[in-house]
């Protein structure tokens, strides 16, 4: 593979991350547990749609097949997704909504902050813009993985329980792969020895003192999400997401 | 979506008929720089009618050789659905001075911080009812607790914050434990 061929897979790797999370969190909208929450959650819905376009704008740019970020986030298949299978994990209830989000902002705080620093200077602005939103979704994550495992004797055991559900798909987060390596090498993309040392501190951090027990590093890992091998529940995210652009293609007035 | 003040919402169509009158007798090629940064300190934003797009620091830059105009425009937030209107109403008040084509160029980087707003913006803010951001960007806390926030209304600094995330992106929710008023806090980034 060639450093520009990764580039653009690395690109739609970000981008579909954001955007799949953004959907999961949007099906909350209308249903969520109390109102601040549920303008917390489409806030940092937004920020996450937003990120993708960015994300999707560039690759669409790098791609350069006549397709723009629209149709990159609503023409493809789920095959072609890449992104990381703990996104599409579904929201059940709000310690597992939450300890999604806590992981997934982790990795993605310390994966931005290290793109700020991108050789690759449209990488580093769009990461600079960001990092300061992934910033507080992470202070309001962690804050809600400590409430809710220090809390009561019912929140922390369905904290626990969802660290425990999740944990089968973090490894991902932190386990480079080819592109990886090459954008790593190239001074584009983060160092990934450095990128998993910074998730493993702070996860590990947060869930002592949430009184947690993190999964053991060495457990088993469902990978795949980046080759676009996906849980079955993907599938069902882009049927929604996708319906009205498959029904109407090309149509410019909605 | 009612929020602020309601009298500077207009619709997108309005907004694409008034775009396209162009005053025929206008001048623009007698304005300097200058003015058309004053043309735009008229233009405010649609979420927060109280202050400028250029007190808010979105308007970064204006490029004007006397021929062709552009003007570099910045988000505050990647998501922010105003970042379109914004663009929008901007390009009605150049049209609207006699710009037939003014460009807007949207910049990244240096990413918006609300260092940015200036000291009459945070001012307006607060008359507003929206506390202003506190402190400096570069010295937020990621996991430690956040600033004291003053009450817009009273000034009372014993407040509690009620949610991270307020109305829109840019604003966290909070109240004031003096007046008993929840108020809006243009958060710090």
């Amino acid at each position: 593979m060639t450093q520009a061929e990764a580039l653009k897979e690395y690109l739609l790797r970000l981008a579909d991350s954001d955007m799949i999370l953004g959907q999961r969190l949007c099906e909350l909208c209308g249903k969520a547990p109390a109102l601040e929450e549920e303008m917390a959650l489409m806030n940092v819905a937004l920020d996450l749609v937003g990120q993708a376009r960015n994300w999707y704008e560039y690759a669409a740019e790098l791609i350069d097949d006549g397709r723009d970020a629209d149709k990159l986030a609503f023409r493809r298949d789920a095959h072609n997704y890449r992104n990381l299978l703990l996104t599409e994990q579904p929201n059940e209830d709000y310690a597992v909504t939450m300890g999604r989000q806590f992981f997934f902002d982790v990795w993605h705080y310390f994966t931005l902050k290290s793109l700020t620093e991108s050789s690759d200077e449209r990488i580093a602005g769009i990461a600079a813009k960001a990092l300061k939103e992934a910033t507080y979704h992470l202070r309001r994550s962690s804050e809600w993985v400590k409430r809710l495992g220090d809390g009561t004797e019912e929140s922390h055991k369905r904290m626990q329980d969802a660290v425990d559900i999740l944990w089968r798909f973090t490894g991902e987060l932190i386990t480079p792969d080819d592109t990886d390596r090459a954008l790593a090498e190239a001074g584009i993309g983060p160092d990934p020895d450095q990128l998993a040392k910074d998730w493993r501190g702070m996860v590990n951090e947060v869930l002592t003192q949430a009184t947690l027990t993190p999964g053991a590093e060495d457990a088993w890992m469902y990978m795949g999400g980046k080759h676009g091998e996906h849980t079955e529940h993907l599938g069902f995210i882009l049927a929604e997401m996708q319906f009205l652009q498959r029904a109407y293609p090309d149509a410019t007035t909605w | 979506m009612p929020q602020h003040g309601e009298s500077d919402h207009r619709s997108a169509v309005d907004i694409l008929i008034a775009s396209d009158r162009v005053p025929a007798n206008a001048r623009p090629d007698l304005l300097t720089e200058d003015d058309i940064w004053a043309l735009l300190e008229e233009v405010k934003d649609p979420e927060v009618p109280a202050v400028s797009v250029v007190e808010l620091g979105i308007v970064r830059a204006v490029h004007w050789d006397g021929k062709e105009l552009s003007i570099d425009v910045t988000p505050t937030y990647s998501g922010c659905p105003a970042t379109e209107l914004i663009e929008e109403l901007i390009t009605e008040a150049l049209r609207a001075a006699g710009f037939r084509d003014p460009k807007i160029n949207q910049v990244l980087s240096p990413a918006w911080t609300t260092d940015w707003i200036t000291a009459e913006g945070k001012e307006k803010l607060r008359a507003f009812g929206i506390a202003p951001p506190e402190g400096s960007s570069s010295k937020m806390s990621l996991l430690g607790e956040p600033d004291v926030i003053a009450c817009p209304h009273c000034g009372s600094k014993d407040t509690e914050r009620v949610s991270e995330f307020g109305s829109t992106a840019c604003k966290a929710l909070y109240r004031c434990k003096e007046c008993l008023e929840p108020f809006d806090y243009f958060k710090c980034i």
